[in-house]
């Protein structure tokens, strides 16, 4: 377990060293507080724009820094050839594998807290109402959802030729399923047989990120998700982080590392 | 070459920024500024805003759609995607057109039983119930004033299409019940009436806001008087379509209830004996009439 967080507290270095997120944080920070200077029939109260266009950009930078810090981890290794000494210590191929995802995915946390501690203080400043437990429970979906997709990328990171494919490959697949994955089964009806069946086949089969996007909520004051219904969609998400670190386990234990 | 100091290449940054603030600035306050009636005769119009200098004519396309996030935060979100059956009727327009805002009226369910267990998983992480901002919010005890919230994105719509007059109306009709502001209702009427000068619809309203909001019924009653005159000038088969003689009814009726008000009897039989003629409902307007006459008798 100390290689895995060894390797894991490599990875966070290397988030604060790059200049992503700073460059993601500040463009939020920017756009948020210019649109929240706008004032609209000279009401200063007027708040629920700013939360929904401050989450919407949230969540792109999020998704933004987890994808493009887990596309490089193994090729980066690969290309300057530090994987060889990596691999030559008492550390296996499976080992690195958890390692670059356990940093990847508390990396991609540390970026959340900072961002959602930005978002409460700009949202809080304006409405004068702090539902700190809402904002948790957002933080903690999203971040759940987040493992998902670290998991995801590492396996495109062994399957994919270059860092760049993987990010956008990634980044298309996790976009589609944000914006389809819920209306699948909808789309699906409309179709006649065999399409019907494929299409709601890829309907199960995809991961389901959408489900932890509670962004509507949180800006309409709709209040918390009942934590029950929390507990099964981390379940879901952690069925299918094991799935992909498995499969890139599997895809990264016959890769030639020459 | 010699290399530049970090800190004069900072101080360079520094000024270059300075020098954009004070370029933009003041242009950026001109292009959002709400014009008021001094305003009128400038040459500048309201719709030479900074989306019609970036997206050109094709802005007008998106007018609607902020019309739309408008409808979408009113239902807090509880809205039909483009996949679900589509919304028709848009609910927080209902009240500024005297319907009644019925939280039930349409997509009350439009999702309909979960076909699977991820929709029904999923159904706990969206917004799940047809509720209104104006009738407590998804919580049932949200102050009506949270309605504000529907007002950027109708401002919006009014900057991205001047010629959409659902977008003043619905604005000023929410600014002047429900956040008690006749003044920035008065200014998003006028703005609408700068880029759609004499439409009926938006002086119906400016004679509302006068008359409700101010307590004024002299302006109420110029701004009716004028609304009037506008419709009278449409081309026939403007005035003959029924939302026109909806509207021609409300005005006159309006004028009616001002006239009895002010003890003008004669000039209040005068616009119910108009509103007869186009009412749906003459028998209705009939009793009005006679019930004015015995008052106008029993006045005298």
């Amino acid at each position: 377990m100390n290689t895995i967080w060894a390797l894991a507290g490599v990875v966070i270095k290397e988030l604060y060293r790059r200049k992503d997120f700073y460059v993601l944080f500040v463009l939020t920070a920017v756009i948020t507080i210019v649109a929240g200077s706008v004032r609209f029939f000279q009401d200063p109260n007027i708040v629920r724009y700013v939360k929904d266009l401050c989450l919407l950009l949230i969540w792109i930078s999020a998704l933004l820094v987890t994808i493009a810090t887990a596309a490089r981890q193994i090729p980066a290794e690969r290309e300057s050839r530090t994987i060889f000494p990596l691999l030559a210590k008492p550390v296996t191929r499976g080992q690195v594998i958890l390692g670059k995802f356990l940093g990847c995915w508390l990396a991609s946390g540390i970026v959340l807290v900072v961002f959602y501690v930005f978002f409460a203080v700009v949202t809080g400043s304006r409405e004068h109402y702090w539902p700190v437990l809402d904002y948790v429970q957002a933080l903690l979906l999203q971040w759940i959802m987040l493992g998902v997709v670290t998991a995801m990328t590492l396996l495109g990171s062994i399957v994919f030729a270059a860092p760049s494919s993987t990010v956008t490959i990634v980044f298309i697949v996790v976009a589609g399923i944000l914006f389809l994955g819920r209306h699948l089964n909808t789309v699906a009806m409309h179709y006649p047989e065999p399409l019907h069946s494929v299409i709601y086949a890829v309907y199960f089969a995809i991961p389901h990120l959408e489900l932890f996007d509670v962004r509507e909520r949180v800006v309409n004051d709709w209040g918390l998700v009942s934590w029950l219904a929390c507990g099964l969609a981390t379940l879901y998400a952690a069925a299918y982080a094991g799935l992909f670190l498995m499969l890139t386990w599997l895809a990264f234990r016959r890769k030639s590392l020459n | 070459m010699k290399k530049v100091p970090s800190c004069w290449l900072l101080a360079l940054l520094f000024v270059l920024c300075f020098t954009l603030a004070t370029l933009f600035v003041p242009r950026a306050a001109w292009w959002n500024a709400v014009p008021r009636a001094a305003d009128w005769n400038k040459g500048q119009s309201q719709s030479d805003n900074v989306f019609k200098l970036l997206l050109g004519e094709g802005r007008r396309l998106l007018g609607n759609e902020m019309f739309v996030m408008a409808d979408v935060y009113f239902h807090s979100g509880y809205y039909p995607s483009m996949f679900d059956q589509q919304e028709t009727d848009r609910d927080v327009a209902d009240p500024a057109h005297g319907q009644a805002d019925d939280a039930n009226s349409t997509s009350d369910d439009f999702l309909g039983p979960p076909r699977d267990w991820i929709a029904a998983l999923d159904r706990q992480f969206v917004p799940n119930r047809h509720t209104h901002l104006s009738s407590g919010g998804p919580s049932g005890h949200v102050k009506a004033v949270t309605v504000q919230e529907i007002l950027p994105w109708l401002k919006l719509a009014a900057d991205m299409n001047p010629q959409m007059i659902d977008s003043y109306t619905v604005g000023a009709y929410w600014l002047q019940t429900s956040l008690h502001n006749p003044r920035e209702a008065q200014a998003f009427l006028f703005e609408g009436l700068h880029n759609n000068p004499g439409n009926t619809e938006l002086l119906f309203d400016l004679g509302r806001v006068y008359n409700e909001g101010y307590h004024d019924a002299n302006r109420a009653r110029n701004v009716w008087l004028a609304g009037l005159r506008c419709w009278e000038v449409q081309p026939a088969d403007a005035k003959t379509n029924v939302q026109s003689l909806y509207l021609c009814e409300e005005i006159t009726m309006s004028l009616a209830r001002l006239e009895e008000n002010d003890g003008h009897w004669p000039q209040a039989l005068k616009y119910l004996e108009r509103v007869k003629q186009i009412s749906p409902d003459p028998e209705g307007i009939q009793k009005q009439i006679d019930e004015a006459k015995k008052k106008a008798m029993g006045d005298k």
